[in-house]
C-alpha cells in the first residue's frame, strides 16, 4: 500500500508544478519587475539646498507631510528626461497635484537652462548634488518619480519616464484614491 | 515555392506521425504484426520529410528570401554566410524545427538500428517517439509556422541578435538539442516497458547505448555553452546559475544517474523501478525546460522572444507527456518484477549512492530555479543567486566526488570497503601530496577551495588506480600488464576517460573559482597594469569594419617578468542594423590558466575602460568535459558491438528470484 502511495508522489508533484506555472503564465504577468523596498514607508530624511541659481526653494523631508504629491528626480543630461517633462509642464498647468522635484547629480547651472527652455512646473526644488539623498530613496536611475501621501510616506514609484498612458492610467486613479 | 513545399512537407510528416503514432501502438496490443510493421517504415518517412522542411527553411535563409516573416526578422543580406545558415536555428521557430528534426533523426535511428529489438517492443517505443513528434509539429504548425509569408516583403532583414553572430551557435544548440531530444528514446523505452509490464537486463542494454548518446551531446553542449557565454558575454565568468542554464543542467544531472543505474538494471536487474522513473525525468526536465526558455516564465538572458500563448501550448504537451508517463508509471510499475538482492556495500549500494546525491543534487537546483515562481505565488519577490547553487553544489558536489573515487572498487552484491580503501593507499598518499601543494601554492584561500582541489586529486588518482589495478600494473611484468590493458573493454576504458575528465573539470571549476584574479581600471595607451603576476601593456586602440558591424579594438602586449607572452586584441563592436553593441573578449591561454582581456567605453578624453582577468585552470574545465565526452564515445564504440550481438548472454531476468529491489 505505501509503495502505491510513493508511486504516486512523482505525479502529485508535477500536478503542483503545473499550477505553479498556469498561474505563471497569465498574461499581466511581468517576470522581470522588480517592486521598491520603499513602497509604503515614510520618505527618508533628508534636507536639500535650493539648485544655485533658480528662485526655488530647496527641499526637505517636512516639505512632504501635508499633502499628496509627485516627487520627480531628473537631470538635465538625462534625455528621457527631456521626453516626460511635457507631461508635468501640462500637470502643473491644470493644478490636480503638487509637484517637487530632486535634481539629481546635475550641475547648477546646467539645471537652470534647462529649465528655462523647457519650463519649471515644480514648486520646489532640492539639489542633490552627491546623489546621497537619491541612494535613501532607492533610485535605481533618472527619471523616476515617487506618489507620497498626505503623511508623508511613498505609496508608489514609477521607474522611467511618466507616458501620459501611465498617468492617466496608474497615477491619477491612485491620487484620487489617496486624496480621499 | 520552396518555402511552401517545406510547410507541405511539415504537414505531411504530422499526417505521418500520427499513423505511426496509433498503428503500431495497437498492433502491438492485438498482436497485428503488419500493423506494427507500420512503425520503421513510418519513423524513416518522418524523418526525410521533417529533413525536407529544414532544408526548405534553410535554403530561405541562404538566399535572403525576406518574403518568409521568419528570415525578415532574423536575417540580413550582410550577414556572413556561416551566421545565415546558423541563423536558422537562432530564433524560436527555426530552433523548434531544428528540435523536431533531431527527434525525428532519433526515431529514424532507433528504427534504422533496432533490428534486433522484440518487434512490439519496438513497435510502442516508435509509437511514442512519434506521439512526442505529433505534439510537437502541431506546437510549430499552429503555433510557431516558420513558413509564413510576409507581404510587402521588405528590402532587408532586420538581422540576428549580434551575441548570436558567432561560431558558437553553429554547434551549441545542434549539440544540446540531441542531448534534450536524444533522452526521448529512454522516455520512450520506460513508456513502452511500462505498457508491456517487462523491464529486463536485455532492455536495458538497448537503453543504455541511446543514454549515453544523448548524454555525451548533452555534456558536449552544456560545455560549449559555458565556453561561449565565458569568451562571448565578457564577464570572465563561465557559468552564472541563470535559469535556462539550470534547466539545462538538470536534465544533465538526472541523465547522468540514469546512465549509471541502467547498469545495475543490465547488470543484476535490480533497481528497475527507479531506473524507469529517472527514464521519465530526465526527459521531463528537457521538456520542462524548452517550456522555460520558450514561455517567458522566469526572467533569463537567453530571451526568446515570448509569447503566452505558445507556453500555454506546451503546458498542455507537458501535462499529457510527463503526467501521462507519471500516472502510467504509478499504475503499472508495481507490476515490474524486482531483481538481484545486494548489500548496502557493494558495486550497486555504490551506484545508488552516486544516484541519490545526482537526484537531491537536481532537486536543489529544482528547487532554486523555481523558487521565484513560488515565491512570486505567494507575493514576495525572491531572486535565488549564485551562493544558494554554490553553496548546495558543494555539499552534494564533494561526497559524490569522494564516493566516485571509491565505487568502481567495488565488487557487485557484497564489498569489503575496508579492502576497497586498502588498494587506494597510493591514491590517498598521492592525494595527500596533492592538497599540501595546493596549500603551499595558495595560502590563505579558502578552506573548500582546497577540499576541492584535494577530491579532484582523489578522484583523478583513484580511478588511475582502479585501471591500474584490472592492469596489475607493477604486479606481474610489464608486459602481461600491457596485454591486460588492450584487452580491457572499451566500456572500462570509458569510465576511466569520464571519470578522470569529472576530475580535471572540478579542478578547473575550484581553481577558477576561488583564485581568479581581477582587475577594472580606466586605461590610458601606453599605460601598463599588472595581474596576477603578468604584466599587462595597453598600446592602442583602432578603428576597424567588419562585414555588418564596426569594431574598435584594443592591443594588450602582455609580459611576465621581462619576457613577451601574448599579444591580446579584445573588440568593442556595434551592429549598426539592432543597434547593439557587443564585447569580444580577447584570451590567451596557458594551459594552466587564461589570460583574458576586455576592452570598454571610452571615457573621452584619451582613457579606456578595460577589465583584464586571470583565470586559473580554466582550460583544464573544458578540456576535462572534453574527456567526459571522449569517455562517452570510447564507451558507446563498444556497447554497439555489444548491441550487435544482444543474445549473447540470455537475459537472467526470469530466472532470478524476485523479491526486493
Amino acid at each position: 500500500m505505501s509503495k502505491r502511495v510513493i508511486l504516486l508522489l512523482p505525479i502529485a508533484v508535477f500536478a503542483v508544478l503545473v499550477v505553479a506555472f498556469v498561474w505563471g503564465l497569465a498574461p499581466d504577468r511581468d517576470p522581470s519587475r522588480v517592486p521598491s523596498a520603499m513602497v509604503d514607508k515614510p520618505a527618508p530624511d533628508f534636507d536639500l539646498p535650493a539648485v544655485t541659481g533658480l528662485e526655488i526653494p530647496g527641499l526637505k523631508t517636512a516639505d512632504l507631510n501635508g499633502d499628496v504629491m509627485l516627487v520627480n528626480f531628473f537631470a538635465s543630461w538625462c534625455v528621457p528626461c527631456r521626453v516626460e517633462h511635457p507631461v508635468f509642464m501640462d500637470l502643473a498647468a491644470k493644478g490636480d497635484v503638487k509637484l517637487v522635484a530632486i535634481n539629481y547629480r546635475d550641475k547648477p547651472a546646467d539645471a537652470v537652462a534647462w529649465l528655462a527652455e523647457l519650463g519649471n512646473p515644480y514648486s520646489r526644488i532640492g539639489a542633490d548634488l552627491t546623489a546621497r539623498t537619491g541612494i535613501d530613496w532607492g533610485v535605481s536611475g533618472v527619471p523616476e518619480t515617487y506618489i507620497i501621501d498626505s503623511e508623508g510616506r511613498i505609496r508608489y514609484q514609477h521607474i522611467g519616464p511618466m507616458q501620459v498612458s501611465d498617468y492617466e492610467e496608474t497615477i491619477r486613479p491612485l491620487i484620487e484614491e489617496l486624496k480621499q | 515555392m520552396i518555402a511552401e513545399i517545406g510547410h507541405f512537407a511539415l504537414i505531411l510528416a504530422l499526417v505521418v506521425a500520427i499513423v505511426q503514432g496509433t498503428l503500431p501502438m495497437i498492433g502491438a496490443a492485438q498482436g497485428r504484426a503488419n500493423w506494427m510493421a507500420v512503425a520503421r517504415p513510418a519513423a524513416q518517412l518522418q524523418f526525410l520529410l521533417v529533413l525536407t522542411s529544414f532544408l526548405a527553411l534553410m535554403q530561405a535563409y541562404i538566399i535572403s528570401d525576406f518574403s518568409l516573416a521568419n528570415v525578415a526578422q532574423n536575417s540580413h543580406s550582410a550577414k556572413p554566410m556561416l551566421y545565415k545558415v546558423t541563423g536558422v536555428w537562432g530564433n524560436h521557430e527555426g530552433s523548434m524545427l531544428l528540435w523536431i528534426l533531431i527527434l525525428a533523426l532519433f526515431g529514424a535511428a532507433v528504427a534504422g538500428f533496432g533490428g534486433n529489438l522484440p518487434p512490439t517492443l519496438r513497435a510502442r517505443v516508435l509509437s511514442v517517439q512519434a506521439l512526442i513528434s505529433v505534439g510537437f509539429l502541431a506546437f510549430s504548425l499552429l503555433t510557431s509556422n516558420p513558413f509564413e509569408r510576409i507581404f510587402p516583403v521588405p528590402l532587408d532583414g532586420r538581422d540576428l541578435n549580434p551575441l548570436l553572430q558567432d561560431p558558437g551557435l553553429a554547434f551549441h544548440p545542434p549539440m544540446l538539442y540531441v542531448g534534450y531530444v536524444g533522452f526521448s528514446i529512454a522516455f520512450a523505452f520506460a513508456v513502452a516497458a511500462l505498457i508491456e509490464g517487462r523491464v529486463d537486463a536485455a532492455w536495458a542494454r538497448w537503453v543504455r547505448p541511446w543514454t549515453l548518446l544523448a548524454w555525451l551531446f548533452l555534456t558536449a553542449g552544456i560545455a560549449l555553452g559555458s565556453w561561449w557565454a565565458y569568451y562571448e558575454l565578457g564577464w570572465g565568468g563561465w557559468w552564472f546559475w541563470d535559469p535556462v542554464e539550470n534547466v539545462s543542467f538538470m536534465p544533465w544531472l538526472m541523465g547522468t544517474a540514469l546512465l549509471h543505474s541502467a547498469i545495475v538494471v543490465e547488470k543484476r536487474d535490480a533497481l528497475k523501478i527507479w531506473t524507469i522513473l529517472l527514464a521519465i525525468l530526465t526527459f521531463s526536465l528537457s521538456l520542462i525546460g524548452t517550456f522555460i526558455v520558450r514561455s517567458g516564465l522566469l526572467t533569463s538572458v537567453h530571451a526568446f522572444a515570448t509569447d503566452p500563448e505558445r507556453g500555454l501550448f506546451i503546458l498542455v504537451l507537458l501535462c499529457i507527456a510527463i503526467g501521462g508517463s507519471l500516472v502510467l508509471f504509478a499504475l503499472r510499475a508495481p507490476a515490474l518484477k524486482a531483481g538481484g538482492l545486494f548489500a548496502p556495500i557493494s558495486r550497486e549500494g555504490g551506484l545508488v549512492l552516486n544516484n541519490l546525491l545526482l537526484a537531491v543534487a537536481t532537486g536543489t537546483v529544482f528547487i532554486g530555479t523555481m523558487a521565484p515562481l513560488f515565491a512570486e505565488a505567494f507575493d514576495y519577490k525572491l531572486s535565488v543567486g549564485a551562493p544558494y547553487f554554490n553553496l548546495f553544489s558543494a555539499i552534494f558536489g564533494l561526497p559524490l566526488i569522494a564516493a566516485m573515487a571509491v565505487g568502481p572498487f567495488l565488487p557487485w552484491k557484497r564489498a569489503d570497503l575496508a579492502g576497497a580503501l586498502g588498494r587506494l593507499k597510493v591514491a590517498a598518499g598521492l592525494t595527500f601530496a596533492a592538497g599540501l601543494v595546493t596549500w603551499y601554492l595558495q595560502q590563505g584561500g579558502p578552506v573548500l577551495a582546497i577540499v576541492g582541489m584535494t577530491l579532484a586529486a582523489w578522484l583523478f588518482f583513484a580511478t588511475l588506480a582502479e585501471w591500474a589495478d584490472r592492469v596489475q600494473l607493477f604486479r606481474i611484468p610489464p608486459a602481461a600488464s600491457l596485454s591486460r590493458a588492450l584487452r580491457l573493454p572499451r566500456a572500462a576504458y570509458g569510465m576511466t576517460f569520464a571519470h578522470i575528465g569529472m576530475a580535471v573539470a572540478v579542478a578547473g571549476m575550484t581553481a577558477s573559482s576561488a583564485w581568479k584574479a581581477e582587475e577594472v581600471r580606466v586605461m590610458r595607451p601606453g599605460e601598463t597594469v599588472e595581474v596576477a603576476g603578468y604584466n599587462y601593456r595597453f598600446e592602442e586602440v583602432r578603428e576597424m569594419r567588419g562585414p555588418n558591424y564596426f569594431s574598435e579594438m584594443g592591443r594588450f602586449t602582455v609580459t611576465l617578468e621581462g619576457q613577451p607572452v601574448a599579444e591580446l586584441t579584445p573588440e568593442k563592436r556595434f551592429y549598426p542594423v539592432q543597434r547593439m553593441p557587443t564585447t569580444e573578449a580577447a584570451i590567451h591561454t596557458t594551459g594552466i590558466s587564461d589570460l583574458y582581456a576586455v576592452i570598454g567605453d571610452s571615457d573621452g578624453q584619451g582613457g579606456w575602460t578595460v577589465r583584464i582577468y586571470h583565470e586559473p585552470l580554466v582550460p583544464w574545465l573544458w578540456a576535462g568535459c572534453l574527456l567526459m565526452v571522449i569517455g562517452g564515445l570510447v564507451s558507446l564504440s563498444d556497447r554497439r558491438l555489444r548491441v550487435g550481438a544482444p543474445r549473447r548472454r540470455a537475459a537472467p531476468a526470469a530466472s532470478a528470484p524476485a523479491t526486493a529491489s
